[in-house]
Order: structure tokens, then sequence, then C-alpha cells
């Protein structure tokens, strides 16, 4: 188990038999569907999985919800609130389904939210500090695409349009939702590309076809899976419910309430 | 990002800082009524009152959901939203903000929890530096004194109860407080705190206060007069 920066307090420093693999990526590369396919194939061959993505923290997710939908956050304040909400999955959700030897997929990490601090203007190394307490994933696939125009035709195409937030309508970089989405969606590429060598990204060229996307996927991460030591936990064969990852979780809540 | 000691404001900020019972929150109520008499622009701030941040943490405590790292991250969320609505605004309209409680509660408190010094320090460290900050020192024994009869019963959290150092409420706080005063102490020197010895009576420290507050409004007004000239 090793950490970006300083070890979070209270948290024992052992090796796990779970794999930590992150999917990260700016807004419209797919990667949501990519875990999608991603859980259903682990899945069906046996291994227990836990998803997991940004603001879906129990402390604080609801939260920024509901900042988000106001409007109302401060930079700093944002920046602030998304670690805490990360810090929350790391120690609750992620940290105790890797010690059950599940894979858990992260549908974005740390890396999103030191790009999107940073674009905003935020201090590179504070925001980097900041995120030292989280843990170092087994493999992070970066799925990037060639363009910003690229991304904005995928958003159309999904048929969701543009967000406020996707477009940093915040930053007042464009006059509109389209100008504005791509002066951002470059901001934060240039971001991701300039991460890419400091936190060792296996780039995965997203412009190519879901099938070949997905594929590509799969090769990687059974060689991140392969290389298991033999008492891993990974071998566990039956069918996997959320249920088995809420008991996962609530195991190391039980302990803690022993303790108390 | 503006850090720690860059700042530059017209106003001034005044923080007074010390645990539970040290008395802080009287002197900097007698500060305002002072420099509100004296006619100034008086801004006041106090730690958790982020009205974005309050429902998020009122429910963690609640449900006791808070780790040392996210009870550290949500206490600088909400400093964060203070710092960015109630603290830099009024300084730079050349204010003077008093904060009861600061940075160096979270300082205190989360290095108590375990939390490491140079990653706490290291995210705050967009905080305005202080004019000024006093620190409310009291004896533990007198402290716990203080709280004990001015409460019926401390609060999960307050009573550091999440950290499991002892069974009873009571003992436990008595270790809390007593690892946060030993952080305290130890940021006199790398702060450049000023302690205020909370034993003295009240008039005496609230004049130890003024006296050091006015030498930074007399600064100020001549830096006014220079750039008239």
């Amino acid at each position: 188990m090793k950490f970006y920066g300083t070890a979070l307090p209270g948290v024992e420093i052992e090796p796990y038999p779970g794999k930590l693999i992150v999917i990260e990526g700016t807004d419209g590369v797919g990667r949501s569907t990519h875990v999608l396919i991603l859980r259903n194939w682990l899945e069906s061959a046996g291994y227990a999985v836990l998803d997991t993505g940004m603001t879906r923290s129990v402390l604080a997710g609801r939260g920024i919800k509901d900042a988000r939908a106001g409007h109302t956050l401060g930079r700093l304040t944002t920046q602030l609130y998304y670690a805490t909400d990360f810090a929350d999955r790391l120690e609750n959700q992620m940290l105790p389904a890797l010690r059950a030897g599940f894979i858990v997929l992260t549908d974005r990490y740390i890396y999103s939210a030191i790009a999107r601090a940073v674009v905003r203007g935020a201090d590179p190394d504070w925001v980097r500090a900041i995120y030292g307490l989280a843990l170092v994933p087994d493999a992070v696939f970066y799925l990037r695409v060639r363009s910003a125009e690229e991304l904005a035709r995928r958003v159309l195409a999904s048929g969701r349009g543009f967000d406020y937030w996707e477009s940093g309508m915040d930053l007042g970089l464009g006059n509109d939702y389209y100008d504005s989405f791509i002066a951002y969606q470059k901001l934060l590429l240039k971001e991701f590309d300039r991460m890419s060598g400091e936190y060792g990204f296996k780039v995965v060229d997203a412009s190519r076809p879901v099938r070949r996307v997905a594929g590509m996927l799969r090769r990687a991460i059974s060689r991140v899976i392969e290389d298991e030591p033999a008492t891993g936990g990974l071998a566990i064969v039956k069918p996997v419910s959320s249920a088995t990852v809420k008991e996962a979780s609530s195991t190391v809540s039980l302990e803690k309430a022993k303790l108390a | 990002m503006i850090s720690y000691g860059h700042h530059r404001y017209p106003g001034r900020l005044f923080v007074v800082e010390g645990t539970d019972g040290s008395g802080k929150s009287t002197q900097l109520s007698l500060l305002y009524q002072w420099l509100k008499s004296e006619g100034y622009s008086v801004f006041f701030s106090e730690w958790n009152s982020s009205p974005l941040v309050k429902d998020t943490t009122r429910r963690a405590k609640k449900r006791r959901l808070f780790t040392p790292t996210t009870f550290s991250l949500l206490h600088a969320t909400d400093f964060a939203d203070r710092t960015e609505r109630n603290i830099i605004p009024p300084l730079k309209a050349g204010a003077i903000v008093l904060a009861d409680r600061y940075i160096y509660t979270a300082f205190a408190r989360d290095v108590a929890r375990g939390c490491d010094r140079g990653w706490v320090r290291e995210v705050y460290k967009f905080a305005v530096k202080p004019t000024a900050a006093f620190f409310f020192r009291a004896p533990l024994d007198v402290a716990i004194e203080r709280i004990a009869s001015a409460r019926p019963e401390l609060k999960f959290y307050e009573a550091g109860m999440d950290m499991e150092w002892a069974d009873d409420e009571e003992e436990s706080f008595k270790i809390f407080q007593g690892k946060i005063l030993e952080e305290y102490d130890h940021m006199v020197a790398e702060f450049g705190l000023t302690v205020v010895d909370a034993t003295q009576q009240i008039r005496a420290q609230q004049s130890q206060m003024r006296d050091i507050v006015s030498r930074h409004l007399k600064e100020k007004l001549k830096e006014k007069v220079v750039l008239a000239t």
C-alpha cells in the first residue's frame, strides 16, 4: 500500500489483496460506459467489483450536489469539498473493498480534481499536497481524445447537451456553452497531458470505436490482475452482488464500533 | 492562489485562539464593542459558520461519519467558504475582521487527532495571515473546570471520543484538550501568536488586547497619511 504523500492517519499500511484501477479522462470520453462494460466483464469472470466516482460519498456527496445546483461555491471551497468527498470514499469505500479483495474501478480519481483546480487558478503544488492522502493506484487508464471539438460532438451525440460545469461556464471563457466548453476542455486536456508522465498514465486512444477501446482495456486489466500474488483474494468465484460491497464496508465500521 | 503571508489587503484581521473555556469569545466580543464604538467598520467571523457546509457537518457529527482526515478536510472546506465570503472581501474593503478561532484551531485539533502536521498546514495555505493572533492560554485544569461547569454534556467529537483514547467522555476530553494545548504551545513561536494569560482578570486581558490592536490601527492611519502626501 503506497500513498502519494503522507499516509492517512489511523490507517494501517499493509498490502491488500484487491486492485485499484482508475479510469480517467475529460468529460464525454466515455468513462462511465467503459466502467460499466468492465464491471460486467469482471463480474462474469467471478471477480468482486466496487465501482465509485466523484461526489458519490455518503459524507459530502449531497452537499456538493446541492451547492453545485446553486452555483454558490467559491473556488477554494469547491476544491476542498471535493477533497473531502474523495477522502471519505477512499477510507470508507475503496480501502475496505481493496482489503476484502475487490477490484475497485473508479470513474475519475484525484487527477480530474487536480486538473479542474489548476485550470481554475489553484496552486498546483497545493492541490497535489492535499491529494497526497491518495493511494497510488495499481493502474490508471487515461481515455484520451484528440481534440475538444471531438468531445463536443460526443456530448451532443449522447443527447445530454452541454452542462454548466462541464462547459466551465463559471470561468467566463466564452460567450456561449459551446465556446466555453471548447476553451475549457482544451485547458483540461492540456493539464491531463501534463500529468500523464508525472503519474504514469496508460494512455488509451478513446477516439476509436467503443468495442476496440473496451478490448484494449480488458487486455491491459487482465495483465494488472494476473500479477496478483497467489494469496490474494481475487480468486473469489461466486456471483457478486452489491450487498457484498456493503458487507465489506460495514466490516470496517463494525471494527471501529467495537473499539469505541 | 495567494498563500499565507502573501496577502496584502488594506483591512486588519485579528483572531482569537485557545482551548474551549479559555474565555476567548468573551474577549473578542468586548473588542468588537470597543472597535464599533470607536467608529470602525468591524466584521465578525466564526468557526464552523459556512451555510453551505453546515448541513453536511451537522449530519456527519450526528451519524458519526468522520475520520480524522475527513473531519479535517470538511472543516477546511468550511473555512475556505468563510475566507472567500467573510474574510477576504471585508479585508479588501478596508474593514477590521475579527475571527473567533482560525486555522490554528484546525492545526491543534487535527494534529491531536493524528493528522500530519505538514499536511494540515499545507491544506490551509490559502488562509490570510492575521494582523495579530491572540492565544488565550489557560492551564488544562482551569479550562476543563470552566467547560464542565458551563455545559451539561460533552459532545462526541468535542470530547474526542472518536479517537478511542478512553471509555469515559470526561477522561477522553481531558486527554484531547491536553494534546490540543501541547499543539498550541508549539505554534506560539511558529506563527508568532500573542499569548494572553487567560487566568488574569477579564479587564486586564482586554486591555492587553486593545493595546496591541490599537498599535496596528495607528500603523494603518500612518499609511494613509503617507499615501495622501
